[in-house]
C-alpha cells in the first residue's frame, strides 16, 4: 500500500521531471529537472530492490554527467540567442507522435498489474539478494554470464574515451 | 539468552527517536566545531579566540545563531530569486543525510528487542554515501550561479571541477575498503574490522592516506578551499549570501566535516569498536553473534546498554579527533593554487590510486589463494605490503624536498663552515639544496 503511493508519487515526480527538461524556459532549470526526474527514477528502482541500480543512477547520472553539463552550461553561460533555434511545429508533431507510439507499444506489452513474468522475476531476484547482497547479486551475473559484453562495453568507453582525447588535442597542436 | 532485532510498533518508535537524537547531536556538534574551530585557531595563533559568551565562551554558537536569525537577509537585483533560495538548501541536505548509514554504537538491548544503533542500514552502506555526496555540488555550483556575480561564478565553477576530480580518488581509496570487505554496508565493514584484529588504517594505510586528502577537498576545506579562498574570491560561492542563508552553507559546510569525520572512523579506524572480542555483535543469519569459534559455530553476543555506551564514546572520541586534525590543518598549511589542486587530483592521486588497488587485490587475492586464515595475521600481511607502497608513495610525493632535502642542506651547511685553506679558493656555496634543483 506504502509502496504503492510511493510507486505513484515517484512516477509522478518523474515525468513531470521531464516535461519540466522541455518546457523550461532556462537551461539551468531543464538540467535541475532532469536531475529531479533521475532521482525520482533512483526511487523507483529502489521500490522494486534494485539498491545498486539506483544508486549508480544518482553517482553516475545526477552526480557526475549533469554536474558536467551544468558546467558546460555555466562556462558558455546561454543567453536568450538559442530559442530561435528550437524550432517547434512539424518537429514537436513528429517527436509527440513517436512518444505516443513507443507509449502505446509498453501499454499493450506490460499493461495491466497482472501478469505471471514480474513474480517469477522477483522470486529470482530475492534469492540472488539472499546469497550474495545488493552489489554481489549484480555483480556476479555481470562477470559470469556477461563478462563479454560487460569487456566490450569498457572498451568502447575507453574508445569513446581515446577519441575525445585525440579531438581535443588536435587544435592544440 | 535469545536476542532478537526489535519489530512493530516499538521499532518504529525506535527509529523516531534515534532520526531526532542523531539529528540534534550532528546538529549541536557541527555548533561546537564552529566554535572548536575559532578556539584552537586562537590556540594555535597565540591568542584567547572567544571566550566572552559564557564559561569559556560555551555559549558562542548560540550566539553566533540569534545574530544569524538577526541580521538582514539580502537578495541581490541581477540574482535569479528562485536559485538563489534553493541553492543554501541543496548544500545543508546532502550534508545532513548522509550520517543516516553511519552506525554510531554497539547495538542496544531493550525489553523490546535489540536496537541497531544506526538510522538506516540499507543494503548498499558506502554507495549510499557517494551518491548523496555527488549531490552535494549543486548548491554550490547553483549558488555561484544565481548570486550572477565574477567571484561567486568562479567559487562555484572551482566547486564542481574539483569536488568531481576528487570523488575519482575518493571512490579508488574505497575499492580496496571494498575488496577486503567484500561488502558495501558499514555495519558490516566494521563487523570486518573487529574479525581481523587490525584497524583498516593499517592493512589499508595507502587508502586511507587518499581518503583523507579527497576527504580534505571534497569538503573544501584548507588547503583545498578553492571554491572559497577569501584571498582571491572574496569568499566565494556565497560572497552575495546573508544572515541564515550564509549560515546555511556555513552549517553545510561543517556538518561535511563532521560526516567525512564520522566516516574516516567508521571506514579505517574500526568505527565503533575498541580492541579486544567483547564488545563485538553482528547480525549473521538471523543471530546476533560476536565470532566464530575454531570449529565454525557461533558465538552469541550479549549486548549491553553499557557496552553500547562506551562504543559510542568510542566512535565519539574517534570522529572528534578527526575533527581536530581538520581544524589543525587549516591552520597549519596555505592554500594550494588552483592547477596544483587539479594536477594533484589527476596525475597523481588517480594514477597511484589505481596502482595500489592493483597491487592489494594482487596480495588480497594471494593470500586467499594460500588459505591463509581472516585474522591477525593476515592483516599484518597487507600492513606490511601497504606500508610498503605509503612509503614509495611518500618519496615519490617528497620529489627530495623534505627527506633528501633536509640532509643535503645539512651537508651544505658542514661545508660552509669547514676550515678552509687559505690558499685554496673559496667554493661558493652551492645556491639550492641538491635535491630542490629537480623542482
Amino acid at each position: 500500500m506504502f509502496a504503492t503511493v510511493l510507486f505513484y508519487l515517484f512516477a509522478g515526480v518523474a515525468i513531470g521531471g521531464a516535461l519540466g527538461v522541455v518546457l523550461a524556459k532556462s537551461p539551468v532549470a531543464s538540467l535541475l529537472m532532469m536531475v529531479v526526474s533521475l532521482g525520482s527514477v533512483a526511487g523507483t528502482f529502489v521500490l522494486m530492490e534494485a539498491h545498486f541500480l539506483a544508486a549508480v543512477q544518482v553517482i553516475v547520472y545526477a552526480g557526475a554527467i549533469m554536474v558536467l553539463f551544468m558546467f558546460v552550461i555555466m562556462l558558455l553561460n546561454l543567453g536568450h540567442d538559442y530559442e530561435q533555434d528550437v524550432k517547434m511545429g512539424a518537429f514537436a508533431v513528429v517527436s509527440f507522435a513517436v512518444v505516443g507510439v513507443m507509449a502505446g507499444m509498453l501499454a499493450t506489452r506490460f499493461g495491466g498489474l497482472e501478469g505471471d513474468g514480474p513474480a517469477a522475476g522477483a522470486i529470482a531476484i530475492d534469492a540472488a539478494l539472499a546469497e550474495h547482497g545488493a552489489v554481489g547479486a549484480i555483480g556476479q551475473t555481470l562477470f559470469t554470464d556477461y563478462v563479454v559484453p560487460f569487456e566490450i562495453t569498457g572498451i568502447l568507453l575507453l574508445v569513446a574515451i581515446v577519441g575525445a582525447l585525440a579531438l581535443a588535442k588536435r587544435n592544440v597542436a | 539468552m535469545d536476542y532478537q532485532p526489535i519489530s512493530g510498533i516499538p521499532a518504529l518508535i525506535a527509529m523516531s527517536l534515534k532520526v531526532t537524537v542523531i539529528f540534534t547531536v550532528v546538529m549541536l556538534v557541527v555548533a561546537y566545531t564552529t566554535l572548536a574551530e575559532r578556539r584552537v585557531s586562537a590556540w594555535i595563533q597565540d591568542r584567547s579566540g572567544p571566550n566572552r559568551v559564557g564559561p569559556g565562551g560555551l555559549l558562542q554558537p548560540i550566539a553566533d545563531g540569534i545574530k544569524n536569525f538577526l541580521k538582514e537577509e539580502t537578495l541581490p537585483a541581477t540574482a535569479s530569486r528562485v536559485f538563489f533560495v534553493l541553492a543554501p538548501m541543496l548544500t545543508i541536505v546532502p550534508a545532513l543525510v548522509t550520517f543516516a548509514v553511519i552506525p554510531i554504537a554497539a547495538p542496544l538491548p531493550t525489553p523490546w528487542g535489540v536496537v541497531d544503533m544506526i538510522i538506516a542500514d540499507v543494503p548498499i552502506g558506502i554507495l549510499y554515501v557517494l551518491a548523496v555526496s555527488s549531490l552535494g555540488v549543486y548548491g554550490l555550483v547553483l549558488g555561484g550561479w544565481a548570486s550572477n556575480n565574477k567571484y561567486a561564478f568562479l567559487g562555484g565553477l572551482r566547486a564542481s571541477a574539483q569536488m568531481v576530480s576528487y570523488e575519482v580518488a575518493l571512490g579508488l581509496s574505497l575499492v580496496t575498503v571494498l575488496m577486503l570487505t567484500g561488502s558495501v554496508t558499514l555495519t558490516e565493514m566494521v563487523w570486518q574490522q573487529q574479525q581481523l584484529d587490525v584497524w583498516f588504517a593499517l592493512p589499508l594505510s595507502l587508502a586511507f592516506i587518499f581518503f583523507l586528502i579527497s576527504a580534505f577537498a571534497e569538503t573544501n576545506r584548507l588547503p583545498f578551499d578553492m571554491p572559497e579562498s577569501e584571498s582571491e574570491l572574496v569568499t566565494g560561492y556565497h560572497t552575495e549570501y546573508s544572515s541564515m542563508k550564509f549560515s546555511m552553507y556555513m552549517i553545510a559546510e561543517f556538518g561535511h566535516m563532521v560526516t567525512a569525520s564520522a566516516l574516516m572512523a567508521t571506514l579505517f579506524f574500526g568505527g565503533w569498536d575498541l580492541p579486544g572480542m567483547w564488545d563485538d555483535a553482528f547480525w549473521y543469519q538471523g543471530q546476533l553473534i560476536k565470532g566464530f569459534a575454531s570449529d565454525g559455530s557461533v558465538l552469541l553476543a550479549a549486548p549491553a546498554v553499557w557496552k553500547t555506551l562506551i562504543t559510542f564514546g568510542a566512535f565519539a572520541l574517534k570522529t572528534s579527533i578527526f575533527l581536530l586534525i581538520y581544524i589543525w590543518v587549516r591552520w597549519t598549511l596555505p592554500r594550494f593554487r588552483y592547477d596544483q589542486v587539479m594536477a594533484l587530483g589527476w596525475k597523481v592521486m588517480l594514477p597511484v590510486a589505481l596502482a595500489y588497488v592493483m597491487v592489494m587485490a594482487g596480495t588480497i587475492l594471494s593470500l586467499d589463494e594460500v588459505g591463509l586464515q581472516w585474522g591477525f595475521f593476515y592483516g599484518m600481511v597487507l600492513t606490511a605490503v601497504s606500508a610498503l607502497c605509503t612509503l614509495f608513495f611518500l618519496l615519490f610525493i617528497d620529489r627530495g624536498h623534505t627527506i633528501v632535502g633536509a640532509a643535503a642542506l645539512e651537508r651544505q651547511k658542514r661545508t660552509v663552515h669547514l676550515p678552509r685553506r687559505a690558499s685554496a679558493p673559496t667554493p661558493p656555496p652551492a645556491p639550492v639544496a641538491a635535491g630542490q634543483e629537480a623542482r
